[in-house]
């Protein structure tokens, strides 16, 4: 019973069953905080626990899975491609407003983070959090984070961003609609656009620019903003 | 087996680009940037890619739930910096909410103040 338990076949069944479940449970529910991924996550934890599968074990079954999330990053290229006449029209203010953005994103989280004295692999862990998970998570690795903290708050503040950023941006008072659909993207990623998809496709196609270009700077410029940031900071 | 060939191939140079460049970025980003520019250039059909990253694209979420789950090993550590983890992030998205989407009015603001001053 343990070999089969431990067996890399029972592993893979195991994820897909409880993201299946998980997907059906927010479909019955259509409860936003029951992110598929979230409650998977929770299923499968306490499923290990429960049967005393060590997580080495997990992850060995699992590699193939997780071995797909680079792949899934190259096929961004395709809806940044179809996005690519938008961009080109409003080159400089998407191009500038992402830069802010994403300055913005990773200072403000590193100096807060600091202030309140989490240690280094915990800031740069939540450094990348604004953008989306695979790329978030390729990024907390390059910096020496930890990239499964990053992935659980990055879904996180991406439930919480697509909850009440337009809330959060009637209260800053940004008017524009595009500046809305794309900052959607910019701070909470995929969760922000399938938020915006709801509202219009239009505001989706937006806010899918914000995402991917905020993916793009981050992955290039997290690193330079930390060492930039370590002049002052001793992390 | 096209479709996979092309999409291992842009994951595959972004591989040799970091490893001979030592740059300091996710591999996985510069092949999303190849593969953009080669569908831009025209050097790959739109048909040749479209079927998988479709379906990559869409179950991505599936995908980064076993690296979610290595959250279990790092527990002690996350209870330990509970709260700067749910402040910074918290203030971050907001920080965030708003410095992208004033940018981006700032410029549209701009660009209808110019319009107008035009002479019509």
């Amino acid at each position: 019973m343990n070999a089969i338990l431990h067996s890399e076949i029972f592993i893979l069944s195991l994820t897909f069953a409880a993201y299946f479940v998980a997907q059906s449970l927010q479909r019955k529910t259509k409860m936003l905080f029951l992110n598929p991924v979230l409650v998977a996550i929770v299923l499968i934890i306490g499923f290990l626990t429960v049967f005393k599968i060590d997580f080495e074990s997990y992850k060995q079954g699992s590699k193939m899975i997780e071995f797909l999330l680079k792949p899934a990053i190259i096929a961004l290229g395709v809806p940044l491609y179809q996005q690519l006449g938008k961009i080109k029209k409003q080159a400089i203010p998407i191009i500038v407003s992402q830069l802010v953005g994403c300055i913005a994103g990773v200072v403000s989280v590193v100096l807060i983070a600091k202030l309140m004295g989490a240690p280094k692999e915990i800031i740069f862990s939540i450094a990348p959090k604004s953008v989306t998970t695979p790329i978030a998570m390729e990024v907390s690795k390059t910096l020496g984070g930890i990239p499964p903290l990053t992935a659980s708050v990055v879904v996180l503040f991406g439930i919480i961003g697509s909850i009440f950023g337009y809330e959060i941006m009637k209260i800053s008072r940004i008017k524009s609609t595009i500046a809305q659909g794309i900052s959607m993207g910019t701070a909470a990623h995929v969760l922000g656009a399938s938020k915006s998809m709801e509202i219009s496709g239009n505001f989706g196609a937006l806010s899918s620019i914000g995402l991917i270009v905020n993916g793009i700077f981050t992955a290039f410029l997290a690193p330079y903003i930390i060492s930039f940031l370590g002049i002052w900071i001793d992390f | 087996m096209k479709q996979v060939v092309i999409i291992m191939g842009c994951l595959l140079f972004g591989e040799f680009v970091v490893y001979l460049t030592g740059i300091k970025m996710p591999s996985s980003i510069i092949g999303m940037l190849l593969l953009t520019l080669s569908l831009e250039m025209g050097w790959i059909k739109l048909e040749w890619v479209k079927g998988i990253s479709n379906f990559l694209t869409k179950n991505m979420a599936f995908f980064f739930v076993p690296p979610g789950v290595a959250i279990m090993l790092y527990l002690d550590l996350i209870k330990a910096s509970f709260w700067p983890i749910i402040v910074a992030s918290t203030l971050g998205t907001v920080i965030v909410f708003a410095c992208t989407g004033w940018t981006h009015q700032l410029f549209i603001k701009h660009k209808k103040t110019f319009k107008k001053n035009k002479p019509s």
